[in-house]
This record gives C-alpha cells, structure tokens and sequence, in this order.
C-alpha cells in the first residue's frame, strides 16, 4: 500500500530495521570517549522488563530485524537472559555489545542456549596498561578471557576497538591480537567527537599521518583476511571532506531506545536541546515512529540550509550529524561542520591544529558539569 | 569452472553452509528473505534464496547445480553452474559462506 508521508515525515522507505537497546547508562568501565551523554545521569529511570518485552514485540512488528543490546554495559541488568529469549523467539538477529565486565562462562554459556546471536567484545588497547588506563579499570586480562569464552561457546566474535591518538600505532598490533582470538569481525572505528570525546577532543584526536598508516594496515589485513575475519576501519568524521550520512538518515534505518524509554534517532539525539522525543510505554511504537516531532524533525532533505540545499550530496548525506552539528555551532540546522562547504568548517580545521595538546583526561562519570554549545 | 580453477573459487566438490555469524530470516513486511550478519543485513532475490537453502554444508557444489538443473530444465546446466560458483565465491569472500575453501 502506498501512502503519503505521515505527520513526521514517515514515508515508505523510513523504517527501521535496527533497534538500539540502551538497556543502561551504567557501567563499570569509565572510557574517556564514550558515547553516552555527558548528562546521562539525568536518564537514570530504567525501563523495566515488561516495558522492554513489549517494546521488542512492537519493535519486531514495525519492521525491526536486527537488535543490539547495549548501554552502558547491558551486563548489568538481571533480565537480560528474558530479553535475549523474547528476542529470539521474535526471530530478531540479537548482538549483545559489551565490555564483558561482569560475566561469568555460565551467565555466557546461558545467553547462547537462549539464542543471542553474536557477542561484540570491547577491548581498548593491546597491553592492559594501555587499555586499561583507557577504560580507568582494571579490566583487560578478563576481557581477553571472555573472549576465550565467547568462542568456545560457538558464538561468532565481533572485536570493537576504538581509535585515537594514543593506539593509531598499535593497529597492527590490535590485527594480530584479534587473529590470536579467532574474531569473525574486527571494528577498528575510530573516536568520533561527541560527548566524552568532545569532551577530552584534544588528548584524543589524531593527525592525518596516523590515521592514513592506521588505514593502510587495515586495508592490507582486510585483502589478507578476506572471507576469514572482516575487517571495518572507520574513519573520524574530523578528517573527512564531506560527513557521511549519520545513522543513514535521522528517522529512517534505526531506531534508538535510552534506558529510560526514548524513541531517539541516535544515541546522542537527547542531548540536542529543543527537540522533543518521546516515552515509549505511553503509546504503540508505531505511533511513535510515525508521529514523534523529535524523530521527524529531521526526516528527509526540505529543512536543509545551504550550501546543502543545492548540494549533489543532498540525498547522500543529508546535511550530516545533527549532534555533531548542534554541539560545534550551537545551531540546530547548521550543516555539519566536518563537511569542507559548511561556512563553520573553521571549527574543524582549528581542532586539528590544536590536537595533542596536553590535556588531562576525563573519565565518564555521572557528576560532570555539561557545557552548552557555544 | 570447478575443481582446478582460478585460485579462490570454489571447487564443485565443496559443500557450503551459511556462516555461523549469518541467518536467514523471513522478511514479512517486505516478503522476501534476508541474510542478516552483525550490523549488516542483505536481501535476497527468489535465486539467491533457494541456493542459500541448498547450502546445507551436507550437499556439494554439483549437487545444488543439479537441483537447481532440475527446477530449470531450460537454463543449460554450464550457465547455472558457472552462476552458482559466481554467488558462492562472493558470499565466501565476504565471509558469508563457510564449507568453502
């Protein structure tokens, strides 16, 4: 059935085949550049178990076929066994994305009985100082037990390594050490620069130099992994020319769910003041999808300013990262800034000069004050 | 094509099976099959479905030609061979596909 756009802007090709669960904000890993927002502790009220079935359920129904269980560290929550086993049961592909901090083989073994499809592994670095100090726990020897776990279970390994000036330099090391582990799937995805990274921006971002040897190394290990061990090199969006289309459109693929219960676009969309999102729970998710202002505020290409307007890219990109956007100028649809045409472009290229400064780092934690974009 | 081929295709004698990141799943909305990977997702057309189905990791390369020989009487069996090898060692070199090597 063909139908016009409903009141959000929904049409037929917006719909979302990813569902996001932020099961919670909390965590015991405190990385410097997490991407949760710098106020996530004003978004303590947890959904609770009925609330998350249903949500699944509705989610399945509005075209959802894959699902990622994260937070903060999903670990945390007791229901996760209940969750996994709806999810199944609703034939979602299920990717459980963790520090591995805490689980037990058992609590693991369970999951895979109950059908979670693949376990993603954080891992910050190859050496525990290293990652450790990156993590601000003691974590790394148990990470690459867990790893050892996940396999000898039969689950598939997705290894997730976030990138930055201080580990550009040991991506072959970070190759080799995903190899040693029998990972189907490496993510070497560099920082972007949104909440804590924003936050710790100069300590973290790198220089071209690092990040074009970085790139190299894993383009030679994907050709040389090719159909062994996948391997995905994300760049910051800092050193590209034009931004890339954030989320594959706002409102259109995904669909996010905090841990208290917003339809969010993405992980970062609440911290954009002005924007209304709203509660699951309140009404069906299919309603939300459809007539949420927040998830449409930014649907399709008529409210874009120039120079996107009359761009090429127009329909590539869609005018880029809205937070990203908001949190360099402050405006709401300003183009975003990492793209060479955006009249604030400036705010990038002045980053890249001040990167490596000395500055000390700032761990997550629930009790920073958030700065206002300026 | 087949055994003895160029290097990194997929000999006739090989027995394929999805990958152990990968399932297939009934898409009810768009109905139509998927191939569904961590973070990744790919459709399916009528064809590719029906080998995917067939890639058991029990039947070998010729035996799937030969069913599929069977379902289309008119497609000489060298073109459908030659277009089963072509998807396979595609799937294999995205990871999709084990049994293959």
């Amino acid at each position: 059935m063909n139908t016009g756009p409903t009141r959000n802007g929904a049409t037929e090709e917006h719909r979302p085949y990813t569902l996001v669960a932020e099961l919670t904000y909390k965590c015991p890993l405190r990385c410097v550049y997490c991407s949760n927002p710098l106020d996530y502790a004003r978004h303590d009220q947890e959904l609770d178990t009925a609330t998350w079935l249903r949500v699944l359920e509705e989610a399945e129904e509005l075209g959802v076929v894959q699902l990622n269980l994260t937070g903060g560290e999903p670990l945390i929550r007791k229901d996760l066994e209940t969750l996994i086993e709806k999810a199944r049961g609703l034939d979602l592909y299920t990717n459980l994305i963790t520090s591995g901090i805490p689980l037990t083989r058992e609590r693991l073994a369970r999951f895979r009985q109950l059908g979670l499809d693949n376990v993603q592994l954080s891992i910050q670095d190859v050496t525990a100082g290293e990652s450790d100090r990156i993590a601000g726990l003691r974590s790394f020897e148990r990470k690459m037990e867990v790893a050892r776990w996940v396999k000898e279970l039969g689950f598939p390994l997705t290894i997730n390594t976030v990138l930055h000036r201080e580990n550009l330099g040991h991506v072959p090391d970070v190759i080799a050490m995903a190899e040693r582990l029998d990972a189907n799937r490496l993510e070497l995805a560099n920082t972007q620069y949104l909440g804590w990274a924003l936050a710790n921006r100069k300590a973290l971002l790198p220089t071209r130099a690092q990040l074009d040897a970085a790139r190299t190394v894993a383009l030679e290990a994907r050709q040389r992994l090719k159909g062994k061990m996948e391997v995905l090199f994300v760049v910051p969006d800092y050193y590209r020319d034009f931004p890339p289309a954030c989320m594959d459109g706002w409102g259109r693929r995904f669909l996010l769910i905090s841990p208290d219960g917003l339809a969010l676009p993405c992980h970062m969309a609440h911290s954009i003041l002005g924007l209304e999102f709203e509660r699951v729970g309140t009404r069906p998710l299919a309603e939300i999808w459809s007539s949420s202002s927040g998830l449409g505020k930014f649907r399709g290409t008529a409210w874009l300013p120039e120079p996107c307007q009359s761009c090429e890219r127009r329909d590539i990109d869609f005018g880029g990262c809205r937070c990203q956007a908001y949190h360099l100028t402050g405006r709401l649809t300003a183009t975003d800034p990492v793209c060479v045409k955006s009249p604030d472009h400036g705010l990038v290229e002045l980053a890249r000069e001040e990167q490596g400064t000395d500055e000390e780092l700032i761990y997550r934690g629930p009790n920073l004050k958030v700065p206002q974009p300026v | 094509m087949g055994a003895g081929g160029r290097p990194g295709v997929i000999s006739t004698e090989a027995r394929p099976k999805l990958a152990s990141k990968v399932r297939l799943r009934y898409d009810r909305r768009g109905e139509r099959y998927m191939l569904l990977w961590p973070e990744r997702g790919m459709v399916l057309n009528p064809t590719a479905t029906e080998i995917v189905k067939l890639c058991t990791g029990d039947a070998t390369v010729a035996d799937i030609a030969d069913q599929l020989g069977a379902k289309y009487p008119t497609q000489p069996r060298d073109v459908l061979e030659h277009q089963l090898v072509e998807f396979l060692t595609s799937m294999a070199d995205r990871g999709l596909m084990d049994g293959t090597r």
